[in-house]
């Protein structure tokens, strides 16, 4: 493969299939948190480091 | 006993070897900087003959609690006096600097303190050696508490933070000896930057080390933006300092990539630093620090989880704002511009999160120093990433580029939000490390707060106006289509302003002086009497019950 066809191939890959399975993780990542029942688990997330005094020390 | 013969044998191998090196460089930088490697080796060779005496005997000068229990936090305990101290040198180096653009004769004729060469020691000192020691002790500190677990490695922590500060020792006396790559933010030679490599594998071990023999189910969100600032800096790193030595002796080495490939991994690797060292970094302390001064959860955590996935997922897409208007490709410019408009929106999601985290506390703004600083890092984080994203506008950046605007940008992201939420973390931490009842003094934090404050307004506002000066004199034709400023009316013009910054920089410098102050004393275990910041006055007239008013 000369270096053009390469480069040709993969610049078709970024802006197609590359793009499309980057946007659909960066989706799913984000939504994740915003899930139905994930309430609680943010709940529980964000108040752990007031658990115990001092840490837990 | 055994252990300690094979160590000192590693640190004799390690002595020997950079002697041999120092006896077979090509040039004097490259033997001198071997002769400080060999020193390190010395000194490493003696502290594990020696152990317990030194260890002894450093806890009793820094008048360092016993440390047994259940987190490892004598390097912590380092890692603030480090930062404090880094912190002071490049605020100094940064104000001397100022004033040799003021006062050319400032240079002093020599090479070794002319602008070219302090100018990187300033940039360095601020951000890898007070940022990145107040990374990495603020890292090991909230890994370990939110993980409930001791630090994993303890030997290899240990080499983590003495192999980082010795790489601040060889990247400063290089710059100063002329020994650079050339490429912004990553001066430091080829050798230098294997040491760091090893230095930041050995970083990385002992903090996945640590989230993998953590007692707590959930990893918090500050430990995944210091993880993502810990990969991804060393993946930069790896790609932008590709270089080939001319000599496996000597100190100079050139890039692998060159020309406008050379300038767009060297911008790509430039923006990301800002983007996972002095903010992914730096928004881990957020994330710990202000939900625990503030002693109330961050607003929302589900924000967070997308503050941070955007930030991933947008910032490593922007360095090609930084060559706008050059050879590389236009469709770049434009991606690089478009992604920076785009991280608009996650930083402020960000810093609302981090604001809003006070929400129904807002008196502890006026009542606790500590906290007000914090509000006004964040403040400043949404300042610069709104200005950012505007200044990577082409048709902004055509007047912006080159210009002192990019310097007041810089200094205001850095000093506002870096330096605030850097010097806040130390407050918060010092007594705690030290086992102490407060700070020595929090009326002096008070003043710390706004002499750095003023200062960095004298700062932004001084460069807005000299770049914007600067950009219009460059740009301006005459009717017969000749510019109208020589370059050198241009400097001329920018004078006052030069003198204005150096002021700024000069309270902060100040502002710093009273925080070095205070943690001294507080190390020291002394409490400064002091009437107390707010008082509420008790007001006779107001105090009694509302009457009722008649309705018409």
């Amino acid at each position: 493969m000369s270096t053009h066809s390469t480069y040709d191939m993969l610049r078709h890959f970024a802006d197609s299939w590359g793009l499309l399975a980057m946007l659909l993780t960066f989706l799913v990542l984000v939504l994740w948190p915003f899930r139905p029942g994930a309430r609680s688990a943010n709940e529980a997330a964000k108040t752990m480091i007031f658990k115990d005094d001092d840490d837990g020390e | 006993m055994e252990s300690v013969v094979s160590r000192s044998g590693w640190w004799l191998a390690a002595l020997f070897a950079s002697i041999f090196a120092m006896a077979a460089a090509v040039d004097w930088g490259f033997a001198v900087h071997m002769g400080i490697f060999a020193l390190a080796a010395l000194i490493g060779l003696v502290v594990s003959l020696r152990t317990t005496d030194f260890q002894a005997a450093a806890r009793g000068l820094l008048k360092v609690p016993q440390d047994e229990g259940r987190y490892d936090d004598d390097l912590i305990r380092y890692g603030m006096i480090a930062t404090v101290f880094w912190g002071m040198a490049g605020f100094l180096v940064g104000l001397i600097i100022a004033l040799q653009l003021g006062f050319p004769a400032l240079n002093l004729g020599l090479e070794w303190t002319s602008f070219g060469r302090l100018r990187p020691l300033h940039t360095s000192a601020v951000i890898f050696a007070f940022g990145g020691s107040a990374l990495i002790s603020t890292s090991f500190y909230v890994v370990q508490r939110t993980c409930r677990a001791r630090l994993a490695f303890p030997g290899l922590a240990r080499f983590v933070f003495w192999g980082y500060q010795l790489f601040i020792v060889l990247a400063a006396t290089g710059y100063l000896m002329g020994i650079t790559q050339g490429k912004e933010y990553a001066e430091p030679e080829w050798y230098v930057d294997l040491w760091l490599t090893i230095v930041w594998v050995a970083y990385l071990a002992v903090f996945v080390g640590t989230i993998v023999k953590r007692t707590e189910p959930h990893i918090y969100v500050a430990n995944w933006f210091y993880l993502s600032f810990i990969l991804t800096v060393a993946m930069l790193h790896l790609v932008n300092n590709a270089n080939v030595p001319v000599s496996l002796f000597g100190s100079k080495s050139y890039p692998l990539w060159s020309g406008v490939q050379g300038a767009l991994v060297q911008w790509w690797y430039g923006h990301n630093a800002v983007g996972f060292f002095l903010t992914a970094g730096f928004l881990a302390m957020m994330y710990y620090f202000v939900p625990k001064q503030a002693q109330r959860p961050v607003y929302s955590y589900r924000l967070s989880i997308l503050h941070f996935w955007s930030l991933i997922f947008l910032y490593i897409w922007a360095g090609p704002h930084h060559l706008h208007y050059t050879a590389l490709p236009d469709w770049a410019q434009t991606l690089g511009m478009v992604f920076s408009v785009m991280l608009w929106m996650p930083s402020w999601g960000g810093m609302i999160n981090g604001l809003m985290t006070l929400n129904g506390a807002w008196d502890k703004v006026r009542t606790d120093p500590i906290i007000r600083m914090m509000v006004l890092a964040l403040a400043f984080y949404g300042m610069s990433t709104f200005e950012g994203p505007m200044m990577s506008v082409k048709s902004v950046n055509s007047l912006s580029h080159y210009t002192d605007w990019t310097i007041g940008h810089v200094h205001s992201g850095a000093l506002g939000w870096n330096g605030m939420i850097t010097f806040a973390c130390v407050y918060y931490l010092v007594p705690r490390l030290w086992g102490r009842e407060r700070l020595y003094s929090l009326r002096m934090v008070n003043w710390h707060f706004w002499l750095a404050t003023l200062g960095i307004v004298f700062y932004a506002s001084s460069m807005w106006v000299a770049g914007i000066t600067q950009g219009l004199m460059w740009r301006e034709y005459g009717a017969d289509g000749y510019l109208v400023n020589s370059f050198a009316e241009t400097v001329a013009a920018l004078h006052p302003m030069y003198l204005l910054r150096a002021f700024g920089g000069g309270m902060f410098l100040v502002g710093a002086g009273i925080m070095t102050f205070n943690v001294w004393m507080t190390i020291l275990g002394k409490l400064r009497d002091e009437a107390p910041l707010y008082h509420p006055v008790h007001n006779a007239d107001a105090d009694h019950p509302l009457t009722a008013v008649p309705a018409e």
